[in-house]
C-alpha cells in the first residue's frame, strides 16, 4: 500500500475510534445520570482513543520512512557477488544507481551484468517485503491501539489527565526540535569537517595563504593536488563584511537617533517602515543590483578618475550588503535609544546641554552596550551573508586588502564547491564544510555575546 | 564676581558654536535617513525601469501556410507523423513570403534567425487547437527571437541596440516596421511557461509552482510545531536551566546564516536520509527548520500579551491549564501568530542560498505537480537568470524580480492588516 493510502488509513481508523470511544463513554453515562457522572468530558475519552490509535502507527510510519532505504540498500549491496562488490565509495554510489535504475525499470536489463539484474530484482522483492510489513505493523498497532482507547473508557478514568499528559509531551518535543536543530547542524558540520582535516591538517587549512580547490581527475596533471589554505577566503570575507559596516553603521545609527530623538511623529511613522522595507528584500534582488547595477557603475566611475576598479570589486558588494544591512542596525538601535530612561535626557537638557550634546554625551553611551550588540549581530550577518557576494564578487581567492580588487568570501567558496553534482569522499566538497564550521563557530560565538550583551542592558535599566 | 563673569563671557561665546554643531548633528541625521531611502528608491527604480519592458515582447505577423506536404504530414491523429513532421518550416515560408528577395544561404539563416526557434512548435500546438486549419492559410503574429526583441524595445526606445544583429537584418526590421508587421505584445509566456534556454520562451511559472509548493509544505510544518513550542515555553515550561537552553538555542538559530541550514539540509536530508536532490520536500524541510524562531518568537510575543486576568478567570471557573489555552489563549493569541507565520512565509520565500546547497539550481522545463518532482524557486530562477550571459535575460530577471516583490509586498501588507484589523489592545 502507497504510504499517503497508509496515512490516511490510520487518520480514519484515528477518526472512528474518537467516535466509538466517546459513544461508549456517553452510554456509560447514561445508566449512571448523565455525563456529569464521568470523570472527564466525553470528548476527552474520545480523543484518548484517538492518541493510541493514531501516535504508535504513525510513529513506526515515520520511522520507517526514515530508514528503510538506507537498510535496503546495505541488504542489497551485502547480497553482491564478490566480483561486483565496489572498492571506492564512488563506485559504490555508481553500482547503487545503476540497481535503484534497474529495479525501478528505468534503465532496461537487456546488456547489464547478471549479478546487477538480480540484485536489482532482490532489491525490488525486498521494497515489495518493506512495504507490506509496514502496512501490516501500522494496520496492526491501529486496531490495538483503537481497541485499547475503547476498552479503557471507564467513568472514574481520568482521560482528561492522560490525554494532557501526552500533549505536554508533545508540546516539549516541538520545542526541543530547536536542540535537535543546532545539535544536527555542529553534527553534520563537524563530521564532514573531521574527515576534511584527516587529510589536509588544520593548520594548513586555517593559516595556509593559499587557496585552489580544483583537485585534478588524472594524477599526473599539472596542479593536481588542491591547495586548502583558507587566508584569502577570511580575508576576502573581512575586507567586505568591512566596507559593508563602514556604509551601515553610521548611515544606520544616525538614522535611528534622528528617528528617536528629533524627528516629529508623523516622520517616524512613515521613514521606519520605508526604511525597514530595505530589510525585507531578498538577497537575490541585492545581488542582481550589486552585480548589474553598482559594479558596473563603479567600474566606469573608476576609469573616470584612472583609477582600475575590478568588475567584481569587493567595493560594490561590500556597499550594496551594508544598504541591506543599515535597517538592521538602525531598528536595534532605535530600540535601545528609546530605552535610555527620559529622566537621564532631562537632566542632561536641565544642566544646559544641547540636544545633540545631550545625545552624545549621555544616551549615547548609556545605549553603547546595546548598540555595541547591534552592531556585532550585524557583523555575523554580514559574514554570513551569501547571495550579494555569489552574484557580485569574486571566485579567485585573492589576498588582498583593496576594496577596488575582486577578492572572495568563505560563503561564495561554500557555493561553488557545493553546487552541483558531488561526492562526499573528495576534499573539495569536505571543505565547503570545513568552511561551513568556522562561519558557524564565528557566527555563533558574535551572536552569542551580542544576545548576551542585549539581555544584560536590558536588565540595567528595567 | 570676576570669575563667574569670565564664565558666562566663555559660555556666551561658545554658543554660537555649539548651536552650529548642532544644526550639523541634525543634518547628519536627516541625511542618514535620506540616503537610506534614496537607496530604496534608487532599487525600486532600478529594477522597474530594467524589467517593465519583459512583459511585453516583439512578435512578427506572418502569412502561415499549414501546407501538408511542406508539413511532410496528412492527418494530425497520428502521433509518429507530429513527431517527424517539420515544423520550422511554418515560420520559414511565412518569411520567404516577406522578403522573396533574399537569396543565398547566410542571409537565409539570418532571415530565419528572425523568429523564435520555439515557433513552429507554437504554430504545432495552435493547429492542433484548431485541426481545420491544415492545408488552409492564416495571418498570424509570430513570436520574435530575443536579439530581435531586445534591439526593436531599444530602437521604440530611441537607443537601437544593434550588436548582435546584422545590418540586413536591422534593415528587414525597420521595413516590417514600416508595414506593420512588427509589435509589442503582452507577453503571455512568461507567466506560463517553465524554463528554457531561449530568453524569449522561458516563463517563471515553473518557478511560482514550485515555490508554493514549497512554501505550502514549510507552512503546515513550521506554523503547527513553531506554535506547539511557543506554547510550551509560555505557558507549561518550568523556569529552569533546561528551559534556558532551548530559549538560547532558539535564539541562536535565529542569527546563524542561512546557508549553514543548507549545508544540514544537504548533510542530513540528502547524505544521510537519501531524499533526492531539488525536490520540494528537502526545500521544505531546510526551510521549516530555518523559519521555526521566527515563528516561535513571534508567537511567544503574540502569547505573552494576552492579559493574565484571562487566564486567571478562567482557572478561576474550574478550567484545566490545557483548556485555558485552547479556549482561550490560543484564539486571542491567533492574529499576532499569523502575522508572525506571513512574515516568516515571506522570509522564506525570498530564501536563495540554502536552497543552492540541496540542488535545488538544476535547469528544469517541466512545471512541478507534486512534492516529490524536481523543482526551483522563484528567487533561484532569478540567481540563475542573472547568470545566463544572454542580454534578454537581464530584462527577464528585473520581472521575475518584480513579480518576487510583488508577492512579497502581499504578504507583508497582508500582515499589517491582519494585525490591524485583527488585534485587540488590553
Amino acid at each position: 500500500m502507497e504510504t499517503t493510502h497508509l496515512f490516511l488509513l490510520v487518520i480514519s481508523l484515528a477518526a472512528i475510534a474518537f467516535y466509538l470511544a466517546r459513544g461508549r463513554s456517553l452510554a456509560m453515562a447514561k445508566p449512571l445520570g448523565g455525563i456529569k457522572k464521568l470523570h472527564s468530558l466525553p470528548d476527552y475519552y474520545g480523543l484518548n482513543a484517538v492518541l493510541w490509535c493514531a501516535l504508535p502507527p504513525l510513529a513506526v510510519l515515520l520511522f520507517w520512512l526514515l530508514f528503510d532505504e538506507p537498510i535496503i540498500n546495505s541488504l542489497v549491496m551485502g547480497a553482491l557477488p564478490a566480483d561486483l562488490i565496489p572498492s571506492t565509495q564512488a563506485d559504490y554510489n555508481l553500482t547503487l544507481n545503476k540497481i535503484y535504475n534497474l529495479s525501478d525499470g528505468v534503465m532496461n536489463s537487456t546488456g547489464q551484468l547478471s549479478g546487477l539484474v538480480v540484485a536489482a530484482e532482490h532489491m525490488s522483492g525486498l521494497r515489495v517485503i518493506s512495504q507490506w510489513a509496514l502496512t501490516t505493523l501500522c494496520m496492526v498497532l491501529a486496531m490495538v491501539g483503537l481497541f485499547w482507547g475503547w476498552r479503557k473508557v471507564a467513568a472514574d478514568f481520568r482521560a482528561r489527565q492522560s490525554v494532557e499528559k501526552v500533549m505536554e509531551n508533545l508540546l516539549l518535543g516541538c520545542a526541543c526540535l530547536a536542540i535537535f536543530t543546532t545539535v544536527g547542524i555542529v553534527l553534520s558540520v563537524l563530521f564532514e569537517s573531521i574527515q576534511f582535516f584527516r587529510s589536509v591538517p588544520f593548520f594548513d587549512f586555517v593559516f595556509g595563504l593559499e587557496w585552489s580547490p580544483q583537485t585534478a581527475i588524472r594524477e599526473d596533471q599539472v596542479g593536481s593536488s588542491g591547495s586548502f589554505g583558507a587566508v584569502p577566503l577570511f580575508v576576502g570575507t573581512l575586507l567586505v563584511s568591512a566596507v559593508a559596516m563602514f556604509i551601515a553603521v553610521p548611515i544606520g545609527l544616525m538614522s535611528a537617533i534622528y528617528l528617536a530623538e528629533y524627528s516629529s511623529k508623523t516622520t517616524r511613522t512613515y521613514a521606519k517602515p520605508a526604511l525597514e522595507v530595505l530589510a525585507g528584500i531578498p538577497t537575490v534582488v541585492y545581488g542582481f543590483f550589486a552585480a548589474l547595477t553598482v559594479a558596473p557603475f563603479l567600474r566606469d566611475l573608476g576609469a573616470d578618475f584612472g583609477l582600475a576598479v575590478s568588475s567584481e570589486s569587493a567595493l560594490a558588494a561590500g556597499l550594496v550588503m551594508g544598504v541591506m544591512i543599515i535597517p538592521f542596525i538602525s531598528s536595534l538601535a532605535d530600540d535601545v535609544i528609546t530605552a535610555v530612561p527620559q529622566a537621564m535626557r532631562d537632566g542632561s537638557l536641565a544642566m544646559g546641554a544641547t540636544h545633540s550634546e545631550t545625545v552624545r554625551r549621555v544616551v549615547i553611551p548609556a545605549a553603547l552596550p546595546g548598540i555595541v550588540a547591534g552592531i556585532m549581530l550585524a557583523i555575523s550577518r554580514a559574514i554570513g551573508e551569501t547571495m550579494i557576494v555569489v552574484m557580485a564578487a569574486g571566485l579567485a581567492a585573492k589576498l588582498s586588502l583593496n576594496p577596488l580588487d575582486s577578492v572572495t568570501t568563505v560563503t561564495v567558496q561554500i557555493v561553488t564547491l557545493l553546487t552541483g553534482d558531488q561526492e562526499f569522499d573528495s576534499p573539495k566538497t569536505l571543505a565547503a564544510f570545513a568552511l561551513g564550521l568556522m562561519l558557524f563557530t564565528v557566527t555563533l560565538l558574535l551572536n552569542f555575546f551580542a544576545l548576551h550583551i542585549v539581555k544584560k542592558y536590558r536588565e540595567h535599566y528595567e | 564676581m570676576n570669575n563667574s563673569m569670565d564664565n558666562i563671557q566663555k559660555v556666551k561665546q561658545s554658543l554660537k558654536r555649539r548651536s552650529r554643531s548642532e544644526t550639523r548633528f541634525r543634518w547628519y541625521g536627516r541625511a542618514a535617513i535620506m540616503l537610506g531611502l534614496a537607496a530604496v528608491v534608487l532599487l525600486f527604480t532600478d529594477i522597474v525601469s530594467k524589467g517593465h519592458g519583459a512583459f511585453k515582447a516583439t512578435y512578427i505577423q506572418l502569412e502561415i501556410d499549414y501546407n501538408i506536404d511542406a508539413l511532410g504530414i496528412n492527418s494530425l491523429s497520428d502521433k509518429n507523423q507530429l513527431m517527424q513532421a517539420n515544423w520550422d518550416a511554418l515560420p520559414k515560408i511565412g518569411l520567404r513570403k516577406v522578403f522573396s528577395e533574399v537569396s543565398g544561404r547566410r542571409d537565409k539563416r539570418q532571415l530565419y534567425n528572425l523568429v523564435s526557434n520555439g515557433a513552429g512548435f507554437d504554430l504545432k500546438d495552435h493547429l492542433l487547437e484548431n485541426p481545420l486549419l491544415l492545408g488552409q492559410t492564416e495571418t498570424r503574429w509570430v513570436l520574435a527571437d530575443d536579439d530581435i526583441d531586445t534591439y526593436y524595445k531599444s530602437w521604440l526606445d530611441g537607443e537601437p541596440y544593434a550588436a548582435r544583429l546584422s545590418k540586413k537584418q536591422v534593415q528587414w526590421i525597420g521595413q516590417l516596421h514600416q508595414q506593420a508587421q512588427i509589435r509589442l505584445q503582452l507577453n503571455t509566456n512568461l507567466l506560463t511557461r517553465g524554463d528554457s534556454r531561449e530568453p524569449e520562451q522561458a516563463g517563471i511559472r515553473g518557478a511560482v509552482v514550485g515555490s508554493l509548493l514549497t512554501l505550502l509544505l514549510t507552512l503546515m510544518l513550521s506554523f503547527p510545531i513553531g506554535v506547539a513550542a511557543a506554547i510550551y515555553l509560555e505557558e507549561f515550561a518550568a523556569k529552569n536551566r533546561f528551559t534556558d537552553f532551548i530559549e538560547v538555542n532558539i535564539n541562536n538559530l535565529a542569527a546563524v546564516p542561512s546557508i549553514i541550514f543548507g549545508l544540514l539540509g544537504l548533510a542530513v536530508f540528502i547524505n544521510f536520509f537519501h531524499v533526492p536532490r531539488s525536490v520540494p520536500i528537502v526545500g521544505g524541510l531546510v526551510l521549516t527548520l530555518m523559519t521555526l524562531p521566527t515563528v516561535i518568537i513571534t508567537s511567544r510575543a503574540a502569547i505573552k500579551s494576552v492579559p493574565p486576568s484571562i487566564r486567571e478567570a478562567a482557572l478561576g471557573m474550574g478550567a484545566s491549564r490545557y483548556q485555558v489555552v485552547l479556549h482561550h489563549v490560543l484564539p486571542l493569541a491567533l492574529p499576532g501568530m499569523l502575522t508572525g507565520a506571513i512574515i516568516g512565509m515571506a522570509q522564506a520565500l525570498g530564501e536563495t542560498a540554502p536552497l543552492l546547497m540541496i540542488g535545488m539550481v538544476a535547469f528544469i522545463v517541466d512545471i512541478p505537480q507534486a512534492f516529490n518532482d524536481p523543482a526551483t524557486v522563484l528567487p533561484v530562477q532569478i540567481f540563475l537568470w542573472a547568470d545566463s550571459p544572454e542580454r534578454a535575460f537581464i530584462e527577464k530577471t528585473s520581472a521575475a524580480i518584480m513579480v518576487l516583490l510583488s508577492f512579497l509586498l502581499i504578504m507583508n501588507v497582508s500582515a499589517v492588516w491582519l494585525r490591524k484589523r485583527l488585534e485587540r489592545r488590553w
